[in-house]
């Protein structure tokens, strides 16, 4: 099987010479463009609405507003999951309409729609519709928000603004815990709200054919099919057969794009409407206001550890700021924040306690990692600042603390139980890797050269293997195969992933495989991508589609050799009669299911395969771990830093594709830097937008990103078939306090010993120079 | 509407364009070649990056009119025929590229890096001549590897150390 480092990818060509297709590069005949008037406010009651002047100018063909959506009977969108679906409690949770007509909530809140013969015209136009407003007091901070006086985002909510607390563990044995402590470190902490920016913006383009009255949408969607449903179920209440959502080519998604926006059935209805498709593409500054946000989380924490260093408990008290709506994806960063807390390590006892509360900001949901960083982050940082107080080495306490092979399986405080894994072996490795025992060495040159060293140790588990899929193989009748895929890769390069792995099961060359994904009309059902789910349970699922295919075409080889189906093997694409050279290749075996007439009435016409798995809930995740080492320098002249080095290690269980394991981390990688030292969404006191371009907001760049040094550890995992761990969020995880810390490592010495994300040159300037002035 | 002509890949085009069309526009609305991308409205992320006359441009912060009478060459017109261009070649060698949105503006960003360069290319040089490319998938470190290997496979010198 041609597992392990592969040649180039088989998607590369067609985006290396400008052939891909994204939405914005599909132009259907007669289409015209849509344009959203979004809220200028915060929190405002909507008092009129004159779309008239709007009507007049040139090239308008609609304004649609709140009221059409009401008279239209279209329905309101809920959140993708409830907390309740993942053993929680109930949550005050909330609708969102397809326009607003009554009260914004955010900025960004979709107020009315223009369509017209050209973008510039239907923008032209959105300019010119008369909104009255009466402004309302905004407030953007979740903690803030929960104070009596604090104004209300949702009145009827009898809980205030608060949607909903998640507790775990068990507070009576972690007070026993804290009680009997040597050491006990607190500190609070945050992790801002992130834009995921994938460089296509969110874009759809709808079709309503009145005669056959179907629906068709192109989306930049990583879950066709769950817009299918919420669009047909929810929105346009009408079957999910009426509605085909094909998601082409998708310039990155990052968890922005795995729910539905209002986007997505404006232009479907819109198309209804005026009877020609509508198309609408987000510019970056529309983005930055109405797609949803990553992480938003705010953490008092505090940890309890013996004299010898080991921890003995964990309490935390923190406030998820939800936005305007708990809506979309909301649910998994509540749970995954406090449940990968405990990390790699032996805890045993917490009392953690998150509430996600409703400001005036735009909704939050899912972004890369999903909770995991803001987990990794609170533990990460407390064991540097326990490793500090005490005066231990870093990577000891880590160590120290690491539930080892010999525990495995390892069932921690939480309940999750760890397959797999080798952390402390992981951690030496890292530490060689790196050579840290060079440091001093370095810091010393770094000192030479007036700037400040510093190095940090990170270990960080991530869990995978979310929701079920399914996956079909069809021949066609002339021998070829085709992969009808459920999930959607969108830079992730499944292609090449699932046509390996096809090939060498069914011994058929990967360029003879066609690839069907994204498509509702093409395939049965899927999941979509994200949460580092899709070659565990995709290739689980594909295993199976195999051994269906192969189960049902021994038996026509068995009639085209002769002999009984039990006497012949199937290997590297042959059916062969055990012990001799009698043999017929699978695609010849797949021709004769084709035929009119023959051994096929007998055994059915066509040869395919479907196979499914299951994920959470009903099977097992698995939980993909790695192993950091970050070395910083700090001018503290001017509060920048400069990454050196990081090295990573990573256990992805089986490999499948060395160098798209290593380019999902290294994209990961780049994403958490950014978090750590350049990447927030700031809002004004009243809600308005600061960082609203690429101009305020910092992507890293080429010149920030240091040389990754990545290495891959093969542990297989034992909750799937073919032993595979997820991989698409482990950078983003460890990275951004792998980074913070060795920032903290560098300017202890000179007294600052906390910060905040991001670690910008200023903040750090600052805290540096109250440090020298004992402020 | 004004009137422009001008060679895109080796092909003329004339069209009568509103005098305020951005090139990118043009490109992708006028002439169809949709591989030259928009990712920002501030030309900060250079998924728009197309050559004309030999010059890397952001075609999203220049007009229509402007490619006048001028020679534009976008990544449809990279590769000779069907064979690829080394630096193309590299990308896919390298494993410079996930989503490829922001492919072909980092192709011809490459491609104008190592032909600009007189010294022998270097992976910091790389790193600061690509500051007007964003890429949100790769984290670089392959885009870097890619420009050197590509700068490799056109017969430049590259310092390795």
């Amino acid at each position: 099987m041609s597992y392990g480092r592969a040649p180039a990818r088989i998607e590369d060509h067609k985006f290396l010479t400008g052939a891909g297709q994204y939405v914005d590069d599909i132009r259907l005949p007669r289409q015209c463009h849509a344009a959203v008037v979004l809220s200028p406010h915060a929190h405002a009651d909507i008092l009129s609405i004159d779309p008239e002047a709007a009507r007049k100018m040139p090239g308008v063909i609609a304004v649609l507003t709140g009221a059409d959506v009401v008279s239209d009977g279209l329905g309101s969108v809920p959140p993708y999951i409830l907390p309740i679906h993942w053993g929680g409690p109930p949550a005050f949770t909330t609708l969102r309409p397809i326009l607003i007509s009554d009260r914004v909530r955010c900025v960004g809140d979709r107020v009315a729609v223009v369509v017209a013969e050209t973008v510039d015209q239907a923008r032209a136009a959105a300019d010119s519709v008369v909104v009255e407003y009466r402004v309302l007091d905004a407030v953007t901070d979740a903690e803030a928000a929960l104070a009596q006086d604090a104004p209300i985002v949702w009145p009827e909510n009898e809980a205030g603004n608060r949607s909903v607390t998640l507790h775990l563990g068990d507070a009576e044995k972690t007070r026993d815990a804290f009680a009997a402590a040597s050491h006990v470190v607190r500190r609070s902490l945050e992790s801002p709200r992130l834009a995921p920016a994938p460089l296509e913006p969110r874009a759809c383009l709808g079709m309503f054919n009145a005669s056959s009255g179907q629906f068709t949408l192109y989306t930049s969607s990583q879950d066709p099919h769950g817009c299918r449903k919420t669009l047909a179920g929810v929105v346009f209440k009408v079957p999910e057969s009426s509605i085909r959502v094909i998601s082409p080519d998708v310039g990155g998604g990052f968890g922005l794009k795995s729910h539905m926006f209002p986007e997505d059935a404006i232009v479907l209805w819109a198309s209804r409407r005026v009877g020609r498709p509508v198309k609408w593409v987000g510019t970056r500054s529309e983005s930055f206001l109405t797609d949803t946000q990553g992480r938003g989380q705010k953490v008092h924490a505090e940890m309890a550890l013996d004299a010898a260093g080991r921890i003995l408990g964990i309490r935390v008290q923190a406030y998820h700021n939800l936005g305007g709506y708990f809506w979309a994806t909301a649910t998994p960063p509540l749970f995954f924040s406090l449940r990968l807390i405990p990390n790699i390590y032996k805890v045993p006892a917490v009392d953690l306690t998150t509430h996600a509360v409703f400001t005036n900001l735009p909704p939050m949901a899912v972004y890369r990692g999903a909770g995991r960083p803001e987990a990794t982050y609170v533990i990460e940082r407390l064991m540097d600042a326990a490793a500090a107080e005490i005066g231990m080495d870093p990577a000891d306490i880590r160590r120290i603390n690491a539930i080892s092979e010999q525990d495995m399986p390892y069932t921690n405080v939480v309940g999750f139980t760890y397959d797999s894994g080798a952390f402390r072996e992981m951690i030496d490795q890292c530490l060689d890797a790196a050579d840290w025992n060079g440091y001093p060495e370095r810091a010393k040159q770094s000192a030479a050269r007036g700037l400040l060293r510093g190095r940090s140790i990170t270990s960080y588990v991530e869990i995978a293997g979310v929701m079920n899929e399914r996956m079909e193989l069809r021949f066609d009748p002339s021998g070829t195969l085709t992969i009808l895929a459920g999930t959607h890769s969108h830079g992730q390069g499944h292609q090449t992933v699932f046509t390996q792995l096809v090939s060498g099961w069914l011994g058929i060359p990967q360029e003879n495989i066609r690839y069907i994904q994204g498509d509702t009309d093409a395939v049965l059902i899927g999941r979509g991508t994200f949460a580092a789910r899709s070659t565990q349970l995709g290739g689980t699922a594909l295993l199976a589609a195999k051994d269906e295919i192969v189960a049902r075409a021994r038996g026509m080889a068995a009639i085209m050799l002769e002999t009984p189906a039990e006497e012949i093997d199937f290997d590297h694409g042959l059916f062969r009669v055990r012990g001799t050279n009698r043999a017929v290749p699978l695609q010849e075996v797949a021709k004769m299911f084709y035929l009119p007439a023959g051994p096929v009435v007998k055994l059915g016409l066509g040869l395919s395969g479907q196979g499914t798995s299951s994920g959470l809930p009903g099977g097992a995740p698995n939980f993909p771990n790695g192993c950091q080492v970050c070395e910083v320098e700090v001018d503290p002249e001017t509060g920048m830093v400069k990454v050196d080095r990081i090295v990573a290690i990573d256990d992805v269980g089986k490999i499948l594709n060395a160098a798209l394991c290593e380019g999902q981390i290294h994209g990961g990688m780049a994403q958490g830097l950014g978090q750590a030292l350049m990447e927030e969404m700031t809002y004004g006191e009243d809600g308005q937008l600061l960082s609203g371009s690429f101009m305020d907001y910092g992507l890293p760049r080429a010149e920030h990103m240091p040389d990754i040094t990545s290495h891959l550890l093969e542990i297989p995992a034992k909750t799937n078939p073919l032993g595979i761990k997820g991989i698409g969020e482990s950078g983003a995880i460890g990275t951004p306090v792998s980074v913070v810390n060795a920032v903290l490592d560098a300017v202890r010495s000179r007294g600052v010993d906390d910060i905040g994300m991001p670690v910008s040159p200023p903040k750090l300037w600052a805290a540096l120079n109250a440090a020298a002035s004992g402020q | 509407m004004l009137r422009v002509e001008l060679v895109v890949n080796g092909q003329d085009v004339r069209r009568d364009v509103p005098d305020n069309m951005l090139l990118s526009t043009f490109l992708r609305e006028e002439v169809q070649l949709t591989g030259t991308h928009i990712g920002c409205d501030t030309t900060q992320c250079g998924a728009c990056v197309v050559s004309i006359d030999g010059e890397t441009v952001k075609s999203c912060t220049m007009l229509a009119l402007q490619a006048n009478r001028r020679s534009v060459t976008t990544i449809e017109g990279i590769a000779n025929g069907s064979e690829l261009h080394p630096m193309q070649r590299a990308f896919s060698e390298c494993h410079g590229l996930q989503c490829g949105y922001c492919t072909p503006g980092m192709v011809i960003a490459a491609i104008d890096i190592v032909e600009r360069s007189e010294e022998p290319l270097t992976a910091a040089r790389v790193r600061e001549e690509l500051k007007g490319n964003l890429c949100r998938c790769t984290g670089y470190v392959n885009i870097v590897k890619s420009v050197l290997r590509g700068a490799e496979l056109m017969g430049r010198p590259v310092d390795r150390v």
